[in-house]
């Protein structure tokens, strides 16, 4: 019997913005996956320490503030810091769509921008995580 | 698109029912002693006689970014572009009393706001704006007193008084613990710090709006609109409590609250909220707080259009959507208004965008002619219904709140409560329940928007090291002095504005200051629960 799909939903940096976060947390949820919700201003270092405490298979970021440059990267590296190399991580919030490339180089799985449905989410995170392990798609 | 209109549900954007179409049967008791006129309890209809024939709405612009160089000429810009008041984004970490310097700031320097590290960031804010003729709202709440205090001191060097000063301080902290998140210390000492800025500027600021109590947030983070008149006057009511508990008149300080909500899309929905929460703010403050002052029972608001409406598809739509919220909000009577710009789905906004957010407010002012009549929609059927039900609804929250000891402790059930509706909503989009044009009807194939705004990343290097530098041209030992009073003036129980206004004149920091408060107070914590 496969465990569910474990996911980390965190917001990074200080912005208190997180009613995205939360409806996502919730519509992962009602997907039958495990979510765990973080709370508001985790440094990268934090949500790092709580995907390795957790074992989750997916972490989530979420930032409106315009910090998602410079937090988003730096939590793909902590993770990585902790030998965490097969995460998938994925971001979302007010991301402008030239930002998404360099994002993607550091290690972000994928962005979803304003407007994305959930049921998008679900099926995303589904496939990754089951690409990851080897299995198909 | 395949319904019909037999299939579609009929509410409005709260899930109030709507019937087919409204009489004299929809509205009840005595029609004429709930409207009243306008100028008259309970300010149904408006809060002035005249209104906008004497005088339109503050329009004012929510603006602030990157440095307080970049943020001084667009505050220029606006002012010449016909503007009537600032009002001041301050970036997170100065929100949240941290330096440029602190680790916690890493990455949001100057991002969705303008950053404050001393006095000396604010004298440059300022630069060449008379303070003594221009309103300025600061969106601050935690360290509200600080920068209060530093707009004081940048007055005095200007030549002004402190009773010269108009403005607002958001300075709401109960709303930062149930949605918005720039909280630091706990509810008791926060209460403290609102409650000594309500007794210090009614001393020596007296024109100043030492609140403005803000539902905009809450609605932004998903509640509906009856929830955003119950936990706002919730949270209004908390604050009266705390200052009447200090030992203050109610009177001495009421007429200065004001307030912030936000219009939505749904047109009569809002106007009905905006008399509602009028209607109700008077109610409570004659007959619960016994205030005698007229201007006490008058609610007056500032009023931001929905950012949470607009969408990234296609957002040029947005200007239409602002345009209509912004109608709805001058329709409710509004004091001052904020406009959203186009691209603020995407980014902060072009200097082109703010202008057409600041035309779309003019365009309504000068063209429409909706402000020669005071309450043009009043008596209409469906709205006073409207009104009336969102009244009751609203109480009925806030009678829950007072159930549960009131808005300080009942944090989680507001948290709650808007977790809840903003899921409603979401699984509504996504079933198309309801439709949001360009995200799930109406789509084109689009590219991404080029040319938005975007703030230097070498911006946060720049701001530390004028940061050092103010560090090393100020008279370290008076910072010291002035700290160490402050921190034991925490530990007594002083009003804090003075010695808050002697560390921010040594030139301490926004970081330093709040680093002793926190050693006092503490600080929040948050509890996490996904409902």
């Amino acid at each position: 019997m496969t465990r569910p799909i474990r996911v980390l939903m965190a917001k990074v940096g200080l912005d208190g913005h997180d009613r995205g976060a939360k409806v996502i947390a919730r519509a992962l949820r009602d997907a039958g996956m495990e979510v765990i919700y973080t709370g508001l201003r985790q440094t990268p270092e934090q949500i790092a320490e709580a995907a390795l405490q957790e074992d989750v298979d997916v972490v989530g970021l979420s930032s409106l503030s315009g910090a998602h440059d410079t937090l988003f990267p730096a939590v793909v590296q902590a993770l990585r810091a902790r030998g965490l190399d097969d995460v998938v991580v994925i971001g979302g919030g007010i991301i402008p769509a030239e930002d998404v490339p360099a994002l993607k180089a550091a290690g972000i799985a994928e962005i979803f921008g304003p407007g994305t449905p959930t049921s998008e989410i679900v099926e995303y995170v589904r496939r990754a995580v089951a690409a990851r392990a080897g299995g198909p798609a | 698109m395949s319904q019909g209109p037999s299939e579609r549900r009929f509410t409005t954007l709260s899930g109030l029912p709507v019937e087919r179409v409204y009489g004299p049967e929809h509205v009840k008791g005595d029609a004429g002693e709930r409207l009243g006129e306008p100028g008259a309890y309970p300010y149904t209809r408006g809060i002035y006689p005249t209104m906008y024939r004497g005088r339109l709405w503050t329009m004012r612009q929510y603006a602030g970014y990157a440095t307080a160089e970049e943020s001084n000429r667009r505050y220029r810009y606006l002012l010449e572009q016909g503007q009537t008041g600032l009002s001041v984004a301050f970036d997170l970490p100065t929100q949240i009393g941290y330096d440029s310097d602190d680790p916690m700031a890493r990455g949001e320097v100057g991002k969705v706001g303008v950053a404050i590290d001393t006095l000396a960031d604010m004298e440059t804010l300022f630069a060449g704006i008379p303070l003594d003729r221009v309103s300025t709202s600061m969106t601050i709440n935690a360290t509200a007193a600080i920068l209060l205090a530093m707009y004081i001191a940048v007055a005095k060097k200007q030549g002004v008084r402190p009773e010269q000063l108009n403005g607002t301080v958001q300075n709401d902290i109960l709303k930062e613990y149930v949605a918005r998140g720039t909280y630091i210390f706990p509810p008791e000492p926060s209460m403290r710090l609102v409650t000594n800025i309500f007794e210090y500027c009614a001393k020596h600021v007296p024109n100043w709006n030492t609140i403005s109590i803000s539902g905009y947030h809450m609605r932004e983070a998903g509640c509906t609109a009856v929830q955003e008149v119950a936990f706002t006057l919730a949270n209004a009511i908390a604050y009266v409590e705390a200052a009447v508990r200090a030992g203050l008149d109610v009177d001495t300080f009421a007429p200065r609250l004001s307030f912030f909500f936000c219009s939505q899309i749904d047109f009569f929905e809002e106007i009905a909220k905006f008399r509602a929460a009028r209607r109700l703010w008077a109610r409570i403050m004659r007959e619960r707080f016994g205030a005698r002052n007229e201007r006490s029972w008058m609610l007056r608001f500032h009023t931001q259009t929905a950012g949470a409406s607009l969408t990234a598809q296609q957002p040029e739509n947005n200007v239409v959507r602002t345009a209509i919220e912004a109608l709805a909000a001058v329709l409710g009577g509004t004091q001052s208004l904020h406009t959203n710009s186009m691209d603020e789905a995407l980014a902060l906004p072009t200097e082109a965008s703010a202008r057409l957010a600041l035309r779309t407010q003019q365009i309504i002012a000068y063209e429409t002619g909706v402000t020669n009549a005071v309450d043009p929609v009043g008596g209409s059927y469906f709205v006073e219904h409207l009104t009336d039900v969102i009244e009751e609804e609203a109480e009925k929250h806030i009678r829950r709140i007072d159930e549960l000891g009131g808005a300080t402790r009942a944090i989680a059930y507001m948290q709650r409560e808007i977790e809840d509706a903003a899921y409603r909503l979401q699984r509504a989009v996504e079933s198309g329940e309801r439709t949001v044009v360009g995200v799930n009807a109406f789509t084109i194939e689009e590219e991404p928007p080029r040319g938005l705004l975007r703030v230097d990343p070498s911006l946060e290097e720049a701001q530390r090291a004028r940061l050092r530098e103010v560090r090393e041209e100020r008279d370290a030992a008076a910072v010291e002095r002035a700290l160490d009073r402050l921190e034991e003036a925490a530990r007594g129980d002083d009003n804090l504005m003075e010695p808050i206004l002697e560390a921010v004149e040594a030139y301490a920091s926004i970081g330093e200051i709040c680093a002793r408060l926190r050693r006092v107070f503490g600080e929040y914590e948050a509890e996490v629960a996904l409902s």
